[in-house]
């Protein structure tokens, strides 16, 4: 047998062998076997010494192109191997991905931070700036510069905390604030002569025993706009516009005419009730209305206790709940769940 | 205020609106109608059926044949033939035997819904054809608890004789009550004329009755003086108004069935006739009315004439009141005395003593006016709140009271049988002017934003009965008596405004510059933490601001070792209760009350609080406003329980409940996030509430934000927390904003070499803080040490008794070039001199 016909025979006998190598370890055997150092086609150049001159260019191309051929083999063939060992492992590593995974813990913000929030960004698209206010008040702030004075009928509005001590001169008596409306004279005195728009978000306070439907403690946020000629349909544009935002845009709002001493017009400000739609349920007591704010101008007086010359200056004032609207958007029903925190409730938030 | 539609329509044309756009129309304008109570009509808790509920007319009485008690009645209902109907109204029986009868009654047919009114509460029960003693039976006369009237089950109602017969019962007794809630304080609202008043204004239609003219018809002369009563006001400040109308040979008894139903669709119970008048007039007009016993009315020593004298009471002089309340006075309580001493509260309440009974035979009517200012301190002082003076508290009407008594004398002479005196004694020392308003009609257009045509200006405040003089660009308007609360030009735009109705209002936005734009920081900074906070997994609650006295002292358990307050607290004069009755100065109660209600449902808790706490201060900068209160916001933080909720996989056994380096691990993030980790410092704390040797104070410079640590366990178990660590801190929020603030970094240029990361471990004194090695560590090698990080913490043998091994993690960096082994041999050296020097560490191993 010609020396050329055997080494077609080893590459023959290499290829065919190679399709047996089934694993890695097989593989790396075969390559020993044909294309290491002692390996038959490396034997095989070895011949070339003994070949005659003519026939040994062309035996030593062969051998190379051989050689390249089997190692290209061998690559594509390892490939292959380490794929499928690769997939066999990461099968055998399979877990059952359905488990629950690590917790982590998430926080929850309040409720009340929550619809305060809510009520700032709307608020603060329209212009207007968060103001703040103490929340242990001088009876002249939270009543009497507000166009209600002692023994006043209105005073029946609001039962009142009043605080131990201090200077008990009418006026200068301490009390918890029943309402945010006090800010409005802080918030006038510190910022006259400029135009005004805020709105006073904070804690109050009533003697009112703590029922589903009654807290001591509750939020309000009051809102405070004075211009020069702030009129009664800014009012009403406002609280609708802030109504749409709030409840959505598809709900009509209403005014009615009402009464509060440090406004004057008073109304107060309803939206379609967003759980029946208007068709009466036991949370709008079968109206089909929501009430959103009592509202109204600035009473004059209020106005001048402010610094504001009412001849000059105008003003709306209106004052929200937080935890009502809250209750209403999610249908709780029962205002003690909000400052009782019993935390599976505040989770749901 | 309840108010009968049946009563309204006496005075105004009301029954033919349809009941539900007449609500409405009142709610809008400001009448509001808090409750509708439907009587007889469909929607009432019991409709009448008009076919088979009728008025009828008994004409004869029968035995009947088998049972004492009980008899046959013949009843007219307007069929063709008359029905014979069994009952045992005790009433009834008394006309056994008679014929010729016209006594109308209600009726009503087989098949008709009523009240069964033989037993206990309201069942309803269909009417029956029966049998009863073998007599036939199909129809009945009813009973005012059968028709849902009232609680009347005994005997039947009869309707009055004018009753037509035969005609369904609703069209006769059916009504609608409005229950009004008028917000404010308007005397001119308060009854049932001047609602008619309003009715009529709003629908532009005509009040039809006078129920002010009695003193016409009955022809009554107002006069200071008469022979019946010698009348003195001597606090004329206190009584702007007295009237004393003399009402002789009264016929003491139940008034009729019309008013009788008119006070009861009001909600006050009828009483006799005398007293009902009162309170029918009261209701009817808005005044109220006292009726004394004339007999007891004593003279003044020396003299025979009935003595009446309104003055100030002495101080401490006392009166038993109708209530029979013995009641002491002060010198600014108006009293209405006799010639002996007091007979009642000017417009609050009569006394005992001189209320009239089944026995008085003359009666002497008070219609007075008060300063509704005074009524309302005398009520408030006396806790004594009456229809009278909730009324006079919202201020009546002055000019009222002559009207008003001589209404009631219409109705006392008509219902009683009373003899009139012509003349009314009259003091009105009080009498004001005439109210005038200049008023610009611009102003409306100027404070609503939309244009009132002047001349429906013109016609909403006429029909309103103001007197306008449209003359020239400022109008002169009269206010007539009854308006007391409107006296500035801007009352007159809210009557414009809600009678012309804010449904025609458009809503605009504000066409003005935008006042100067302010960011509010601290309310910034404050939501920002409660994100930051809720980002490392608490949940935040909102705890009452009013807290018990008790639940300061259970902070401090060691009686030795008070906590320190930062002022005295804020006290209620009069708290809901003692658990409510002091401003906290601390959020901890709070926090751990929370903690123990919901760890009734729940194994692990992890939550914040950020808000305020409040006591007295002198410091000015401290205390908000002039209230001598501070009130600065604070931060508190509470967890225990299970350090992770429950799940499949087991922790590490031993370390599921959380303690206080849980705690610690969240503050340490909070501050990193703040930039504020490597600019406080921890020291370890020795706070009354806290666990002894578990309690870190954390300062800011020589600022202390306050405290963590583990409670101490007798405060857990002060407030009932089970035995496992409660973490909690309370620091001082304002504070750490200021510091958060004020250490806001940037590294400056971040260097593009590779940082050298090695670890040392230390050997130090059991005692010495870890913190402060680490601190000592990154200042001895700044600026190239970049991070020192703690890894391990080592006792035992290796290290010897009283000492602990400390092993951390460090990286040293350059901006400008990469260290070189030289670099890091000289730096080490460096760290581990500054220990040795510092705090006596070794290098372990060394
Ligand atoms: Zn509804």
């Amino acid at each position: 047998m010609s020396a050329f016909a055997e080494l077609e025979q080893v590459h023959e006998a290499a290829l065919a062998d190679l399709k047996t190598a089934l694993t890695t370890q097989a593989l790396d055997a075969w390559e020993d076997r044909y294309l290491g150092r002692k390996g038959e086609i490396t034997l095989q150049a070895r011949q070339v010494g003994q070949m005659a001159r003519e026939d040994r260019p062309a035996f030593g191309r062969r051998v190379n192109e051989i050689k390249q051929l089997l190692e290209q083999a061998h690559a594509s063939r390892l490939e292959v191997l380490r794929h499928s060992e690769l997939t066999e492992r990461l099968e055998a590593e399979a877990i059952d991905v359905t488990l629950p995974g690590r917790p982590v813990v998430r926080g929850h913000l309040h409720l009340t931070t929550q619809t305060l929030r809510e009520l700032y960004d709307i608020f603060a698209k329209m212009g207007f700036e968060v103001y703040e206010a103490p929340d242990v008040e001088l009876e002249a702030y939270n009543f009497d510069l507000l166009n209600i004075p002692q023994y006043h009928p209105a005073r029946d509005m609001w039962d009142t905390f009043w605080v131990e001590g201090g200077d008990q001169q009418r006026g200068n008596r301490r009390l918890l604030r029943t309402h945010t409306s006090p800010g409005q004279i802080r918030a006038m005195r510190e910022r006259y002569p400029e135009p005004l728009r805020v709105i006073l978000p904070g804690k109050c306070y009533r003697y009112e025993q703590i029922t589903v439907r009654s807290e001591h403690q509750f939020y309000q946020v009051e809102g405070l706009a004075v211009g020069p000629r702030i009129t009664m349909t800014d009012l009403i544009g406002t609280m609708t516009e802030f109504s749409h935002l709030f409840y959505g845009r598809d709900r009509r709002v209403r005014v009615r005419s009402s009464y509060f001493p440090f406004t004057e017009p008073s109304v107060e400000l309803d939206t379609e009730c967003i759980l029946c739609d208007g068709e009466g349920c036991a949370v709008c007591k079968y109206t089909g209305w929501l009430e959103i704010a009592g509202a109204g101008m600035v009473h004059p007086i209020v106005l001048a206790n402010g610094g504001y010359d009412p001849d000059v200056w105008s003003g709306f004032a209106f004052g929200a709940g937080v935890e009502r609207p809250a209750m209403q958007k999610f249908g709780v029903e029962d205002i003690r769940l909000f400052y009782g925190n019993d935390l599976r409730f505040l989770r749901q938030f | 205020m309840k108010i009968p539609l049946s009563w309204l329509n006496d005075y105004v044309k009301v029954t033919d609106l349809p009941i539900e756009a007449l609500r409405q129309r009142l709610d809008l304008v400001g009448l509001e109608v808090g409750g509708l109570e439907v009587i007889g009509y469909p929607g009432a808790r019991l409709p009448w059926d008009p076919d088979k509920i009728l008025t009828a007319e008994v004409v004869s009485v029968q035995p009947h044949p088998n049972a004492d008690r009980l008899v046959l009645a013949e009843v007219n209902y307007g069929g063709a033939e008359n029905e014979i109907v069994v009952t045992g109204a005790p009433s009834l029986y008394a006309y056994r035997g008679e014929s010729g009868l016209h006594l109308k009654v209600a009726f009503a047919w087989e098949g008709a819904e009523l009240y069964d009114g033989h037993v206990e509460g309201w069942v309803k029960s269909r009417l029956k054809k029966s049998r009863i003693r073998g007599e036939p039976s199909r129809a009945m006369v009813c009973s005012e608890k059968e028709l849902g009237l009232s609680e009347a089950a005994e005997d039947i109602i009869y309707l009055p004789d004018s009753t037509p017969v035969g005609v369904p019962l609703v069209e006769v007794l059916g009504d609608y009550v409005l229950d009004f809630d008028i917000k404010g304080p308007f005397g001119h609202l308060q009854s049932v004329y001047g609602i008619a008043r309003e009715i009529g204004a709003l629908y532009d239609r005509p009040l039809r009755q006078n129920p002010l003219g009695a003193i016409e018809r009955l022809n009554l002369k107002a006069a200071a003086e008469a022979e019946f009563v010698d009348l003195e006001i001597a606090d004329p400040d206190l009584c702007p108004r007295y009237t004393a109308t003399m009402v002789r040979d009264v016929e003491v008894k139940p008034s009729p069935l019309w008013m009788q139903l008119r006070l009861q669709r009001a909600g006050m119970r009828p009483i006799t006739n005398v007293v009902d008048i009162t309170n029918y007039v009261m209701w009817e007009l808005g005044q109220p009315l006292h009726a004394f016993d004339y007999g007891i009315v004593s003279p003044r020593p020396g003299s025979s004439q009935p003595a009446i004298i309104v003055r100030r009471a002495a101080p401490g002089e006392k009166m038993t009141t109708l209530d029979e309340e013995k009641r002491v006075f002060d010198n600014d309580m108006l009293l209405i005395t006799d010639g002996e001493g007091p007979v009642g509260i000017g417009g609050v309440m009569g006394g005992l003593d001189s209320e009239v009974d089944d026995e008085t035979r003359h009666v002497l009517l008070e219609a007075a006016n008060f300063a509704f200012l005074n009524i309302r301190r005398t009520s408030q002082q006396l806790k004594l709140h009456t229809e009278a003076s909730s009324r006079f508290g919202k201020r009546v009407d002055p000019e009222l009271a002559l009207p008003a008594a001589a209404r009631a004398a219409e109705l006392l002479q008509e219902l009683a049988n009373a003899a009139i005196d012509p003349v009314v004694i009259d003091h009105y020392p009080g009498k004001p002017e005439t109210h005038t308003i200049d008023y610009d009609p611009q102003l409306a257009d100027r404070i609503l934003g939309i244009e009132i045509p002047h001349d429906e200006q013109t016609r909403i405040l006429r029909a309103l009965e103001f007197g306008v003089e449209p003359e020239g660009a400022t109008w002169r308007i009269t206010v007539p008596s009854y308006r007391l609360d409107a006296r500035l030009p801007i009352d007159l735009v809210e009557e414009v405004a809600r009678v012309y109705g804010y449904e025609r209002f458009p809503g605009t936005v504000i066409d003005e510059e935008l006042p100067p734009l302010r960011r509010n920081r601290p309310l910034e900074d404050e939501e920002h933490m409660r994100d930051l906070l809720v980002g490392l997994g608490l949940d935040e609650v909102i705890t009452y601001s009013l807290i018990s006295p008790e639940d300061e002292l259970r902070l401090a358990p060691d009686p030795e070792r008070p906590l320190a307050w930062p002022g005295d607290s804020v006290e209620l004069q009069n708290p809901l209760s003692p658990e409510r009755s002091r401003m906290r100065r601390t959020l901890l109660p709070g926090a751990l009350r929370t903690a123990w209600s919901n760890l009734r449902y729940l194994d692990r808790i992890a939550i914040f609080e950020i808000g305020r706490i409040h006591f007295a201060s002198g410091e000015p900068d401290l205390a908000r406003a002039e209230t001598g209160v501070a009130e600065p916001r604070h931060l508190s933080m509470l967890v225990t329980g299970m350090r992770r909720p429950l799940w499949w996989e087991k922790g590490e056994a031993g370390l599921e409940q959380m303690d206080y380096l849980d705690l610690k691990g969240i503050v340490d993030t909070l501050l990193e996030s703040l930039d504020l980790e490597d600019n406080v410092t921890w020291e370890r704390g020795h706070h009354p509430t806290f666990h002894p040797g578990r309690c870190a104070v954390v300062s800011y410079g020589d600022q202390e934000l306050g405290a963590l640590g583990e409670l101490h366990p007798l405060v857990r178990e002060a407030f009932g927390l089970p035995d496992q660590p409660v973490l909690v801190l309370e620091w001082d929020l304002e504070l750490l904003l200021d510091a958060a603030a004020a250490s806001a970094k940037y590294i400056g240029t971040l260097s593009p070499y590779a940082p050298v990361h090695e670890d040392l471990a230390l050997v130090v004194d059991e005692k010495t803080p870890a913190v402060t090695v680490r601190r000592s560590l990154l200042e001895a090698g700044s600026p190239l040490v970049q991070a020192v990080t703690l890894f391990d913490v080592y006792r035992g043998e290796q290290v010897g008794e009283g000492k602990k091994s400390l092993a951390f993690a460090l990286s040293y960096q350059a901006p400008d070039r990469s260290l070189s082994e030289r670099d890091v041999s000289k730096l080490r050296a460096r760290l581990i001199k500054a220990v040795e020097q510092e705090l006596g560490a070794k290098l372990r191993g060394a």
